[in-house]
């Protein structure tokens, strides 16, 4: 928009994918559980029971801060955030508060193939709370539930500084932060599932001078909500500063029937959270080691690899971005071009024909039953010119299906298919000696002799001869013959 | 055997009975709970007598048989709990409305520690309200009184352990120290009581009142079954992260009579003070000359920050109180007062009706304390002279091995004497709060009669020197040769 200057910083939580819970031997596993019934007197916070830190959900938050390239502070401090709510067992969150795990970061993305970066304000680790169940308890209305599966479940919290300046800006950067969660293995990012988290705080200004008020808004529960989410609320804000009005500081939710933001009911005073240093888990000092060995499990991160892909494979810039966004399957691709050293070929049927399939089924990559050395094995046949490329296309929707190879696929489903040029030429020189007319015809000059033999070469292959390697045979053929 | 015949009996002695043959679990048992039933209703010690459950645990020990060889230490003795720690099946209400008929799926660990030596659990003692008050005057459920004198109070916050061990309702208890909460009661009651090391016994399971400064300890009518105890409860526990990796603690740490002879005993001038009661010095001070008669080393120290030790512990306790009581909610367990209205007014209902009246002031304290605006001034500021009162500490046990002081600086007093000043009573503890502040141990073992009134002596000893400190209080019990005591429970009132 024009004349409108946009703010936009983001709050993001991840769950950390340990097997246990932050303080207690709990699972983690909660997703479609009995509610209560992954609990303990730790995470339900009985009288009298005590946290214990689970080093991996503390290796997984290092992890990401030093991915993130934060300054890691030596010492890890836990804070209890002092609040009532139903949700929260023991009425204060073991979160950080003035020594988080990593400060001061930078998180890179490509926004339309260009390089943007969004600094990282903290990153720290804090359990998760209960969830509050309002239906479906077959009791009197009115009455809600707690289910404490999910209480104690590790997150990890990242802040961005507000350097964002547009909503397509503040989806792509989330993206790419869902990307590195993923390739680092510290969550599996999923919006829908809650898995992964954003709220937005968002202040308009028609100035580059000045900054607007700062609203924050929650509730987005996925990529697409949040884009919607906070270009509704730059339109908001500058429509009313546009009238001479002035927007309010307020949490606001996204309200997704609706399609709109709406101020959140809670009281809006500030709150005062009483953070103090947990007084049963004692500071823990990261030793350099620690530090070394998280280090080293670092893979290649998502824009590296994009850069790598487009310098080593010579890939254009949109399809190395689409090819990197999920570890995976720039892993497959990889793989299959090592097989089958042809990278523009293998991107564009990845691209193509393995998303088109993994979409269809909705699934990922490594749930897909076709390796990177079948699909190597289908294009080298193409290369080969034994089968055309509509023919591979159908094969590899039966190989994606199935399970089996190309070669399996096509002797169950009847296709002989040539296994070399000696078979085609045969046939070409059958199709020659029995069509003297055409064959005079085309020497004398009507091109068009040429198609119906073509044609005649086609009806004895059943269509499975590549009309390209028959068109050469045939003029190979007729020119020798002269 | 009658309850008499106990009067000066150590464990050691009641396995001697068991091995012999000449008594069994359940025997031993009724004679504890017919003792109950005769004093508590004078007394009140007990909040729940876990009658049922303990015989049926004492008839259990007596069909497994005991087992010479590896008889565990507590084999069919029973003990007494303090409220505030949980036990699996048993009611566990810190003496709270809030916490009414509140029964723990698990046992804290000292309980499993407890039992897997075979002891039985008989009841759960009374105590001031989450372990706040030094009378027990502040339990939701009635006071419980001294028994050597039943207008007086027990001292507290563990008053129901002592008075229960004092009155010989039961051999050996458990009870928790945040500020004194062991040793001063014991001091009021004439029994021993250890407020170890911090980290030294596991918490876990233990009701949260101030999570840096609670110790359970072990109580006893003598200083041989307070280390018998001790060595059981103590050690490493995973489950708790503030716990000290170390071992249980070990007889084998305890000095010989010889060493304890050559040891300097240092006493810190501040405890000393015109505040005390002269015949609570006076009573001290004869012990002291005995001690030097036998070789020992008396030497004057200073702890310089004493007073502000006090001021100090009433931020810290009460900050981390605030949060550590705000799980009572009402949601999940415990007291709910429902009906109309908002979460807020169910909130605001359940504790106002859950809570006690000194419960509600610290929970103000410690909230004030941790506000923003307030922290550095109060929280921030307490911790720091906390330490510089372990410095103290540090610097005095450069000079000597161990240290003498009274427990209380007063008889124990009358009920209803200190209730209406909050501060009046918060000064009982002024002798006991600066070593709970430090994290050091602290033992209270009685080395007197005033006027049929027992007066308490504290040994203070360095981190983990929990030896050496038993080392002196073994020689003291024994100089002294105080009779152990059993008062007529009701006798004195009119005199």
């Amino acid at each position: 928009m024009e004349g409108v200057y946009v703010t936009i910083g983001l709050e993001v939580h991840c769950q950390l994918l340990t097997q246990a819970k932050m303080f207690c031997r709990c699972s983690t596993d909660y997703i479609g559980k009995t509610p209560n019934t992954l609990v303990c007197p730790v995470c339900m916070g009985l009288p009298g029971a005590l946290p214990v830190l689970n080093r991996k959900a503390l290796e997984l938050a290092i992890k990401t801060a030093l991915a993130l390239r934060c300054e890691i502070l030596p010492e890890v401090v836990f804070h209890r955030k002092n609040y009532f709510y139903p949700d929260l067992p023991k009425g204060y969150q073991i979160s950080q508060y003035d020594f988080p795990i990593g400060v001061r970061g930078v998180l890179e993305f490509a926004l339309e193939g260009e390089r943007r970066k969004v600094r990282i304000r903290r990153v720290h680790v804090e359990e998760d709370a209960g969830k509050l169940v309002h239906e479906g308890l077959g009791v009197e209305r009115n009455v809600s539930g707690v289910d404490f599966n999910r209480a104690g479940i590790p997150l990890v919290e990242i802040v961005t500084e507000p350097d964002l300046h547009s909503p397509e800006e503040a989806k792509e950067c989330l993206i790419m932060l869902r990307s590195i969660v993923r390739y680092l293995g510290v969550s599996d990012g999923n919006m829908e599932e809650g898995s992964l988290r954003c709220d937005a705080n968002v202040s308009v200004s028609l100035s580059p001078d000045t900054q607007g008020a700062k609203v924050e808004i929650k509730n987005m529960n996925s990529f697409r909500s949040v884009f919607r989410a906070l270009s509704y609320e730059v339109e908001r804000q500058a429509a009313l500063l546009r009238e001479g009005k002035f927007p309010v500081q307020e949490t606001r939710h996204w309200d997704e029937v609706r399609q709109v933001t709406v101020p959140s009911r809670g009281k809006e005073e500030a709150e005062d959270y009483r953070y103090f240093p947990d007084p049963d888990l004692l500071p823990f000092r990261i030793p350099q080691d620690m530090l070394e060995e998280i280090k080293a499990t670092i893979p290649e991160l998502p824009l590296q690899k994009k850069e790598r892909f487009m310098r080593e494979y010579e890939l254009a810039e949109p399809e190395a971005h689409i090819l990197v966004q999920d570890k995976d399957l720039a892993e497959f691709f990889e793989a299959c071009v090592r097989e089958f050293p042809a990278p523009r070929t293998v991107c564009n049927f990845v691209l193509t024909e393995v998303l088109k399939n993994l979409n269809a089924f909705n699934m990922t990559i490594r749930e897909s039953k076709v390796t990177p050395g079948m699909l190597a094995e289908l294009l080298r046949m193409v290369e080969r010119k034994e089968i055309g490329i509509s023919l591979a296309k159908g094969i590899f929707e039966e190989m994606f299906a199935t399970g089996m190879s190309a070669r399996e696929v096509m002797a169950k489903k009847g296709i002989s298919f040539l296994t070399s040029e000696r078979d085609l030429e045969k046939i070409v020189r059958q199709v020659i000696e029995e069509n003297p007319q055409s064959v005079a015809d085309y020497l004398g000059g009507k091109d068009k002799a040429l198609h119906f033999l073509i044609g005649q070469v086609m009806k004895v292959t059943k269509g499975q001869a590549n009309p390209e390697v028959v068109k050469n045979l045939l003029l190979r053929e007729l020119t020798s013959g002269e | 055997m009658n309850l008499r015949d106990f009067r000066n009996f150590t464990i050691r002695d009641y396995q001697d009975l068991f091995a012999k043959g000449e008594l069994v679990p359940r025997e031993l048992l009724t004679i504890f709970l017919e003792r109950i039933r005769e004093v508590d209703s004078l007394l009140h010690a007990f909040l729940f007598v876990n009658e049922d459950r303990a015989f049926a645990r004492a008839q259990k020990l007596e069909e497994e048989g005991r087992d010479r060889s590896v008889c565990p230490p507590l084999w069919g003795i029973p003990i007494a709990i303090k409220d505030n720690i949980c036990t699996l099946g048993i009611p566990t209400t810190c003496a709270s409305r809030i916490l009414e008929g509140y029964i723990p799926p698990y046992n804290a660990t000292v309980i499993e520690r407890l039992e897997a030596a075979g002891a039985i659990i008989l009841g759960k003692t009374n105590m001031d309200e989450f372990a706040m008050g030094s009378s027990t005057e502040n339990s939701a459920y009635g006071p419980t009184r001294n028994p050597f004198d039943l207008e007086r109070v027990p001292g507290g916050s563990s008053g129901g352990s002592a008075a229960a061990l004092a009155s010989l309702e039961a051999p050996l208890a458990l009870g928790s120290d945040t500020g004194g909460s062991v040793r001063q009661p014991a001091a009021f009651c004439g029994i021993v009581g250890l407020r170890p090391t911090y980290g030294r016994v596991s918490r876990y399971g233990l009701v949260s009142f101030a999570s840096s400064l609670d110790q359970i300890g072990p109580m006893a009518r003598t200083v041989e079954d307070t280390i018998t105890l001790f060595e059981i409860i103590s050690g490493r526990d995973e489950r708790d992260s503030t716990c000290a990796p170390y071992p249980p603690f070990s007889r084998a740490e305890i000095p010989q009579e010889e060493e304890v002879r050559k040891m300097i005993i240092g006493l810190p001038r501040e405890y000393f003070s015109e505040g005390v009661d002269s015949r609570i010095v006076g009573t001290i001070e004869e012990v002291l000359k005995g001690l030097e008669k036998e070789g020992l080393t008396i030497r004057e120290v200073s702890l310089p920050h004493t007073s502000y030790a006090l001021e100090a512990y009433y931020i810290v306790a009460p900050s981390e109180a605030s949060s550590n009581l705000a799980r009572y909610d009402g949601v999940l367990y415990g007291l709910r007062e429902g009906g109309e209205g908002t979460l807020q007014d169910m909130y605001f209902r359940t504790r106002t009706s859950g809570f006690g009246a000194e419960v509600k002031r610290r929970i103000l304290l410690g909230t004030y304390s941790l506000s923003s605006g307030y922290y550095d001034a109060y929280y921030l500021k307490g911790m720091k002279v906390r330490t510089l009162v372990r410095q103290d500490f540090e610097r005095a046990f450069q000079e000597c091995h161990l240290l003498i002081t009274p427990v209380s600086p007063v008889f124990p007093f009358f009920l209803g004497e200190r209730t209406k000043n909050p501060y009046e009573m918060y000064l009982a503890d002024v002798f006991t709060i600066p070593s709970a502040m430090a994290g050091i141990p602290a033992l209270s073992l009685n080395c007197g009669y005033v006027d049929n009134l027992p007066v308490g002596l504290q040994i203070i000893a360095g981190p983990f020197q929990e030896g050496v400190l038993f080392g002196l209080a073994l020689f003291l019990e024994q100089m002294l040769s105080l009779p152990l005591p059993l008062p007529e429970i009701g006798q004195q009132r009119r005199s």
